[in-house]
């Protein structure tokens, strides 16, 4: 506690601090202005889908000599509308910002193994988003690609898409510090009778989240020095032979464009775990404490999370079926695709019967929490078809895989996420947010966002391409759909106004007085139970607690109060 | 405020955090290098003709590499082993031993890679892809060479007063360079009979 006592420079503080909640505001902050920029470029691109060649309002005379979007530029905001979302936006957030703040509480521990290097991985991480965006501003734009950048159309993109690999390496550069940290804090730091079944689910997902950012993102730098190679050396590892490019080449030729998939996806789709594990995390914590009763089979979640993390590095080219990869690889990956469903299945399972029975209080982060079960519901089971090969085939490329992988992301994980700012915003600031403003915020979202996704599946069975900057006016699949494309750019539009209440919520709620409590929602984890709201400068805690109980024993009988914390004896 | 077990064990883990630290790392390096080793796997596969390594490269200076990486890892533990028996003087011997084994390591490579360039026609990374994926592994290698020189001159030189002050910690900074070092050198024992030989 010596240094949160004496005086602090605001700059020492703030800015090169190495306390592990500051770092995870820091975090936060920059994660959730990300967010926002990726969804403005969204916004301008919906706009262009809707009204396809009409000039864009205010903004349009950047944009284009007409004030319409150019189909260049269309391309560059997608596949960095992409990029953001991920690697500068979701995961930081869940995991830079959530995991730093939360597990060294949770666990006990007075900060992160390693202060340090977990100040550099925030700051690599802020230059990596940096050196990402500066894509926009060199000769041709940002990387447009996709997010995915397959060669050979990355590997004769502008100098946007080397921009985005020099980012590239700087976000997995700052990912592999923090998922250090993480596991080493996890596995050395816990504190006294805090061992692995009592570790709040919330820490197990953090824990494997790190495993898989660990292992996971380094091929994906392999690819990226690759990628590297063939743009400043002229290498040909991703370029078949016998391509011939307008204006490019010649090239010496005997690579392979599938090379780069391999390596993208080996990183790409466990990724996806990344995005959705922490969500379950924050989604357990709060459903056991707004129930007021254990988590239903404890150990199954952590198992399945185990075996849920485990198989994500063996399912990767069920992204790749109609690569001409063969069939007999895509034979054994629909296997283990269906495979993963399962430990997907019983976590979802779990929480839904933990509400059974329960006492449940509808405030703002358990309504999030509550969404989020249907929406991932609705992300998970549309993906089955997506990983048998042959409806894929119809599917692949078309608005249902969009519609997919949004439903997991946007009102599934990030969902979460909004249950988690609220759910632990009194411990960062020991203040209440407005109850009325979030439901407003909760409800409002619920219906964009079903607004925006839900006529994606109905576009994408039709066999709308993805891949259409006019919203499929010249595409002959789109004729029956593509009228839905207003409503679900209006949708997103107000989508956009809806987080109004969160901003506004946010800022009304800085600004109120500090309720004093420390405990507001009656929390078993030590979290909430033996740090101040919000927690002591540097060590986290007045003594470090000794752990004797597993983390939700919410309504124990014969006990005086409804929650027993996990540090009380008993 | 004390980081705990930042210098000594904790007990149920048998680890301090920076050696369980640098075996994460090392982890995420075994999957970078991996990588690339299934990246040269599946281009090897994919074509008729892949050229034989001692087409292009020098199995003699490689063989000579092999030896000076390999007899840098064992004086790199004799420096570790030095200072747990408490001898400063030896490992700072040893230290600088390692150190000369690297740069020899380096003037080696430098030589090698001066050969291709200045070959007539010139052997360049766009030459074909036996020797992009040769200069790309070998030079993500050197880098790693040149990150360990950087770290062990470091605690060869001005960083080795933290002995005085506080023995144990920089013992331990010493095992885990050392696990980084043997790494290195572990990698090279894969580039090179895959590289060279096959």
């Amino acid at each position: 506690m010596s240094e949160g006592n004496h005086k602090q420079s605001f700059w020492t503080k703030y800015i090169w601090s190495t306390d592990h909640k500051i770092i995870g505001i820091q975090y936060g902050i920059t994660s959730l202005a990300w967010l926002l920029f990726g969804f403005v470029l969204i916004s301008i691109m919906r706009y262009q889908l809707a009204y396809p060649g009409t000039p864009i309002p205010l903004i349009g005379s950047l944009l284009g000599p007409d004030g319409a979007l150019p189909p260049e530029t269309y391309n560059s905001m997608g596949a960095m509308h992409g990029t953001i979302m991920i690697f500068l936006g979701v995961v930081p957030l869940a995991f830079g910002a959530f995991g730093n703040y939360l597990v060294p509480l949770q666990i006990g521990a007075v900060d992160m193994a390693f202060p340090k290097l977990n100040a550099a991985s925030y700051w690599i991480y802020f230059l990596g988003s940096v050196i990402m965006v500066v894509g926009f501003f060199v000769p041709g734009g940002a990387a447009n690609s996709g997010w995915t950048s397959y060669p050979p159309l990355s590997n004769i993109a502008t100098t946007g898409q080397t921009v985005w690999l020099w980012g590239m390496v700087m976000l997995i550069t700052s990912s592999l510090l923090g998922s250090v940290n993480i596991l080493v804090t996890v596995i050395q730091l816990r504190t006294d009778g805090m061992t692995w079944m009592k570790l709040p689910i919330f820490v197990w997902t953090q824990f494997i989240t790190a495993f898989l950012l660990l292992l996971a993102f380094p091929p994906l730098e392999a690819a990226g020095i690759l990628q590297l190679m063939d743009r400043l050396v002229g290498t040909s590892f991703f370029m078949p032979s016998g391509l011939v490019v307008s204006g490019g080449g010649p090239y010496a030729g005997g690579g392979s464009p599938l090379l780069w998939q391999h390596l993208f996806w080996f990183l790409a789709h466990p990724e996806v775990y990344v995005l959705i594990l922490p969500a379950f995390g924050i989604v357990t914590e709060v459903i056991a404490n707004n129930t007021r009763k254990p988590i239903k089979g404890y150990k199954s979640l952590v198992y399945a999370m185990i075996f849920l993390g485990f198989m994500s590095f063996i399912v990767w080219a069920h992204h790749m079926y109609l690569t001409g990869m063969g069939t007999t690889i895509g034979a054994f990956f629909q296997t283990t695709t269906m495979i993963i469903s399962i430990p997907s299945v019983v976590i979802l399972t779990a929480l839904l019967l933990s509400l059974w029975g329960g006492s449940i209080r509808f405030n703002t982060p358990m309504l999030f929490a509550l969404g989020f079960l249907p929406m991932f519901g609705i992300g998970g089971l549309t993906g089955l078809p997506l990983g048998l090969a042959a409806a894929d085939i119809h599917l692949h490329d078309t608005y249902y895989v969009i519609g997919h992988f949004h439903y997991v992301v946007a009102p599934g994980t990030i969902f979460a996420l909004f249950a988690g700012i609220y759910y632990w915003f009194p411990k960062l600031t020991g203040k209440r947010t407005n109850e009325m403003l979030g439901k407003l915020h909760f409800y409002s979202s619920f219906i964009f966002m079903n607004g925006v996704f839900m006529p994606m599946f109905i576009q994408g069975l039709a066999g709308l391409s993805r891949r259409m900057n006019d919203g499929g006016e010249t595409y002959a699949h789109a004729a029956g759909v593509i009228h839905l494309n207003e409503f679900m750019t209006i949708s997103a539009w107000l989508l956009g106004v809806a987080q109004l209440f969160f901003i506004v919520n946010m800022i009304i709620s800085l600004r109120s007085k500090k309720t004093g409590e420390s405990n507001p929602w009656n929390a078993t984890t030590i979290d909430w139970t033996d740090t101040t709201s919000p927690p002591l400068g540097h060590g986290n805690f007045e003594t470090v607690p000794t752990v004797y109980r597993g983390p939700y024993e919410y309504s124990v009988p014969n006990e005086k109060n409804d929650f027993s914390p996990q540090s009380q004896k008993g | 405020m004390d980081i705990p077990f930042n210098v000594k064990e904790r007990p149920d883990t048998g680890l301090y955090n920076g050696k369980l630290g640098i075996w994460l790392f090392l982890a995420s390096e075994v999957m970078l290098f991996g990588g690339l080793f299934s990246a040269y796997i599946f281009l090897r596969t994919g074509v008729d003709n892949w050229p034989a390594g001692t087409e292009y490269l020098d199995v003699r200076l490689a063989t000579l590499n092999t030896l000076f990486l390999i007899s840098s890892s064992v004086t790199m533990v004799m420096s570790w082993a030095s200072l747990k028996l408490n001898d400063f003087k030896k490992f700072k011997f040893y230290s600088g031993t390692t150190l000369l084994f690297a740069f020899g390591f380096l003037v080696i490579k430098y030589f090698e890679y001066s050969a291709k360039f200045s070959h007539v026609p010139p052997y360049l990374p766009s030459t074909n892809n036996f020797l992009g994926i040769y200069f790309t592994m070998t030079g993500l290698h050197v880098l790693h060479v040149i990150g360990g020189i950087v770290v062990i001159g470091y605690y060869f030189g001005p960083g080795s007063k933290m002995w005085k002050a506080d023995p144990e910690r920089f013992t331990n900074r010493i095992e885990i360079v050392g696990l980084y070092w043997h790494f290195v050198d572990l990698v090279w024992i894969f580039l090179f009979p895959v590289l060279y030989l096959l």
